[in-house]
């Protein structure tokens, strides 16, 4: 066998090694993108229960509640794009946050079994929400190193692969929610 | 659950009488077992220069060696019976109620094998297990339960000669998690990126064939010094949060040995390598030495804190 026989060979496994493992990266970026969306999906349907409960008591928040149902009709829109979803999920959580605080100025809201069942949904919907947004974010860096990296780039190029953007987790977000102060 | 410092205090006051008392057991066994090893190896290698007298055979002297070892740890582990008895029930047995009164304790078993083997940590799995001093109960209404852990594996050479090989020896914790998960996330300490570097260790853990898919935390402390393995890669992440991240890291420097972390069936389980039977009395050195008093009095807290410490008492919502 000549040996550009076997050079061309081993070019051609490369390739497809590298056009396999851009396919791999795109794939994991989707799939982990299916579970933030399940996730969000969840506490959106959270949503009206949390405001119809709430809506009684709180006076001065009316605007914020208006907000987060408009939020949420926003996110149930079909053919919405990614990057709007994840915008619409930082306001969102925005949102949830001030009404959360808010809570604690309600004595009778505070002590509301209905509202404190809620409030532990969230909080638990929140914690898988944060999960699966630093999955997403590790598997869109993963994907974002291939597309810029050497020699994986030029054939991400030619495939046309664009750079992804990453979820921007807030400071707050970074702290575990402390359970017990939720009852102080 | 009493501090640290407490149960050093503790272990040197209320336990002081017990512990002078088996201090004079200890002198008197320490003058029998240095007598009896000096007989038994001098009637060993009499009778060693009597067989090889005319001819010396490397394969004979092997197995004559591994004989006397043997019967050696033997002779040496009945001479110690009855002081390792009684060291267990009255130092280390009131050391663990007073820690926790809900806790029981049997010096002789030791983890069931089955928690060993569901827990993933290891991806051989043993031929044959041993161990002792098993604790277990509840701490703030959470099931917790350890022991000391050997676990072997039988290897045959060309030659049809068995040898044991160790898989695991050292504490063995399990406990119920504080989250509800479906798959089975392990984190191990980090062998590969710290000794061949980032580039060539990731490629190497990325291909770790009986493991599952390689999930790359956020927390650059916590990536050098572990690797996560998960079957789900947000799951992992749903355990594993920063908070969580920070706490293994100090518990793992506060126990100063290789752990070993799998989420799997509800619980969690932390295998932490000593490489020796803990908990078994000292008889060269003095039980009142400071340095000796830690070994069982941090172990036992390190255990036996895990709930506090990684706040496994915390239920959230929905496991109420």
């Amino acid at each position: 066998m000549s040996t550009s026989l076997i050079i061309v060979i081993v070019l051609a496994i490369i390739l497809v090694l590298m056009y396999n493992s851009l396919i791999a990266k795109k794939n994991q970026v989707e799939n982990i993108f299916g579970s933030v969306d399940t996730q969000l999906k969840k506490r959106y349907d959270l949503i009206p229960n949390l405001v119809a409960s709430v809506s009684k008591y709180m006076e001065h928040e009316k605007g914020i509640l208006e907000d987060i149902t408009k939020l949420r009709a926003d996110a149930n829109k079909p053919n919405i794009s990614d990057e709007q979803k994840m915008e619409l999920d930082a306001k969102m959580s925005a949102a949830l946050g001030s009404i959360m605080i808010a809570v604690e100025n309600y004595p009778d809201l505070k002590a509301n079994e209905n509202v404190m069942h809620l409030q532990h949904s969230l909080n638990e919907v929140e914690e898988q929400i944060s999960a699966a947004r630093r999955a997403y974010n590790q598997a869109v860096t993963d994907y974002n190193n291939a597309i810029e990296q050497i020699p994986t780039n030029f054939m991400a190029n030619a495939m046309n692969y664009r750079q992804k953007e990453v979820f921007e987790i807030s400071e707050g977000e970074r702290q575990n929610v402390n359970v017990k102060e939720l009852f102080n | 659950m009493k501090g640290l410092s407490e149960l050093t205090d503790f272990y040197y006051k209320a336990l002081f009488p017990t512990l002078e008392e088996l201090e004079e057991n200890r002198k008197a066994l320490r003058y029998r077992v240095v007598i009896i090893g000096l007989i038994y190896s001098l009637v060993a290698f009499s009778l060693a220069f009597f067989i090889f007298d005319q001819h010396i055979n490397l394969e004979m002297l092997a197995f004559f060696g591994f004989g006397y070892v043997g019967v050696g740890a033997f002779i040496y582990k009945f001479l110690i019976k009855d002081y390792t008895y009684e060291f267990k029930e009255k130092i280390i047995r009131p050391l663990i109620t007073a820690i926790d009164d809900n806790l029981n304790y049997s010096p002789t078993l030791h983890l069931p094998q089955e928690h060993f083997n569901r827990s993933k940590l290891f991806t051989s799995s043993p031929d044959r297990v041993n161990g002792n001093d098993y604790v277990h109960g509840k701490i703030d209404n959470i099931k917790i339960q350890f022991s000391d852990f050997h676990a072997e594996k039988r290897h045959k050479d060309n030659k049809g000669r068995t040898s044991w090989r160790t898989i695991f020896r050292g504490l063995f914790i399990v406990s119920e998690f504080n989250k509800h998960f479906h798959g089975s996330t392990v984190v191990l300490p980090d062998t590969a990126q710290s000794s061949f570097g980032d580039f060539i260790g990731n490629w190497l853990q990325s291909n770790n064939f009986g493991r599952d898919e390689l999930v790359k935390m956020d927390d650059v402390e916590f990536e050098k010094e572990f690797v996560v393995y998960s079957t789900d890669q947000v799951e992992a992440r749903y355990i594993l949060t920063h908070t969580l991240m920070q706490k293994l890291l100090n518990y793992k420097k506060r126990s100063k040995h290789p752990v070993h972390v799998s989420f799997t069936s509800k619980n969690i389980h932390i295998a932490i390598e000593y490489n020796k039977d803990l908990f078994e009395p000292s008889v060269f050195h003095s039980l009142l030495k400071y340095k000796i008093a830690m070994e069982y009095v941090s172990t036992l807290h390190l255990a036996i804190g895990i709930v506090e410490e990684l706040k496994l008492n915390q239920k959230l919502w929905s496991k109420l």
